[in-house]
């Protein structure tokens, strides 16, 4: 008899590896559901949005300060007003085209509401609802005040429309996924606005401002880990250029004991360094911005530079 | 004796710089780094002009404009293909990848000094207003071609 040959299993088994499959799609569904759940691109909604008049002046340094045009501006043309982006970022986790940001309705962000500007600066969400990679640096602009977030849209909007719509990232598995942003967010985006230190002077508490939130210093000049965000306790202490060979110096006192706080204002008015070198590489433009920004403001970002302790 | 400790100080010195000489001659990275400190140190004296540091000096300021001149007229011909990598050179692959336009630059530099040179060494308020083409040229060049230390 065949049956004779096979191996016996003890009875009941079948029903109990039938109960351990379903429990563990059941788990498997119920973590994905969790997951989905968890990523779910964040939004912020026109009612948390009071009446606001908004300061264009305000409005312009934001974007100064933001360094909006360094990246959104048309590539190998003089006005950093013509927002039309096209300027490809290479990372190590592929190309980014940086988007269209001028007031077009059709190829820019003319036809955005106020909030889905604000979704997208604190949140990184786009008006489509979909996750924005953090080489857009929400990661900083996420400290930013409301209000400055809405005058910079009132400024943008004043700025000259640019036809054209740019090309999707290039970018390989799995960072194609937009809804994986979701998780890297979960780790990396605190969703806290800024709060002033109150043991520190206002000038301090505006650089302190400037620096860590429009400013988006540390987004550069910090290193980051093999998930492509910034190691929190070695912030500021100089990272690797994004974009190609060498690095971006530390600027904690471990690298700048020697600048007094006038000579790190002056680099930012100037370009040029206490040892009458130029600044170089992608702080070039940088300075562009910096430049016209008000003294007091440049005067304040140099007061908490200062300040940053040498790390490690 | 004494003369003789001399004599041979100097002849070492001599030496020294001769050996650097040759040295500079046949290692284009040495020679285009030795210029661009030599860059620096004349914009430290004239900085420190500018700054109220030190007394406005003519034949200096001409001096610094003469150094960056040679600097601008040598430039292009210190980057050969195999002065890629090297001491600890701080030159951007991307020199030899768009040499016309480093070239270029190198030529604007070269002019905005040849421009502003009579200016700079006329007055001190000359000198600041030659510094900020000349700088601008410095920066033009930087942003793209020299990479950063950490």
């Amino acid at each position: 008899m065949m049956q004779g040959h096979l191996p016996q299993r003890p009875p009941g088994s079948g029903r109990l590896f039938r109960r351990i499959a379903i429990a563990a799609a059941a788990a498997g569904m119920l973590a994905l559901a969790v997951i989905w759940g968890l990523t779910i691109p964040a939004t912020v909604p026109a009612s948390a949005l009071p009446p606001h008049v908004p300061d264009l002046a305000n409005g312009r340094t934001m974007f100064l300060a933001g360094g909006c045009a360094s990246c959104h501006a048309v590539p190998k043309q003089p006005d950093r007003t013509r927002l039309g982006g096209g300027l490809a970022l290479h990372s190590a986790f592929g190309t980014f085209f940086v988007p269209n940001i001028s007031p077009d309705p059709k190829d820019g962000i003319g036809a955005w509401s106020e909030a889905q500007f604000v979704t997208a600066m604190l949140k990184g969400t786009s008006p489509a609802g979909e996750h924005l990679y953090p080489a857009f640096p929400y990661t900083s602009y996420q400290h930013m005040r409301i209000d400055d977030v809405r005058d910079l849209f009132a400024y943008l909007k004043t700025l000259p429309p640019v036809a054209g719509k740019v090309r999707g990232h290039d970018l390989p598995f799995p960072f194609a996924i937009r809804r994986a942003v979701g998780l890297w967010k979960l780790l990396y985006l605190d969703g806290k606005p800024f709060a002033p230190d109150p043991a520190q002077s206002p000038q301090w508490n505006r650089g302190a401002y400037l620096v860590n939130g429009p400013g988006h210093c540390a987004e550069c000049h910090s290193p980051r880990n093999a998930l492509g965000a910034i190691i929190a306790d070695k912030r500021f202490t100089g990272g690797r250029n994004p974009t190609g060979q060498g690095g971006v110096p530390d600027i904690t006192q471990k690298k700048l004991a020697d600048w007094s706080v006038s000579d790190i204002a002056e680099t930012l008015a100037t370009g040029m360094t206490p040892d009458a070198d130029t600044v170089g590489g992608a702080m070039v433009d940088v300075v562009r911005n910096t430049s016209q920004l008000s003294a007091a403001d440049r005067e304040a970002m140099a007061v908490y530079v200062k300040s940053l302790r040498p790390r490690q | 004796m004494k003369n003789l400790q001399l004599f041979a100080a100097a002849a070492v010195a001599a030496l020294a710089f001769g050996v650097t000489a040759v040295v500079a001659q046949q290692d284009p990275i040495k020679e285009r780094m030795a210029l661009m400190k030599g860059n620096n140190d004349n914009a430290k004296i004239v900085v420190a002009m500018m700054r109220g540091q030190a007394p406005f000096d003519a034949a200096k300021v001409d001096a610094a404009f003469a150094q960056w001149a040679e600097t601008a007229q040598k430039l292009p011909s210190l980057f050969p293909d195999n002065s890629k990598t090297g001491e600890k050179t701080r030159a951007a692959p991307k020199i030899w990848e768009t040499k016309a336009d480093f070239d270029a630059k190198a030529a604007a530099f070269g002019k905005a000094v040849a421009e502003n040179r009579d200016k700079a060494k006329a007055s001190l308020d000359g000198l600041k207003a030659a510094m900020a083409p000349v700088g601008k040229a410095c920066t033009n060049c930087h942003e793209d071609y020299r990479l950063s230390e950490r």
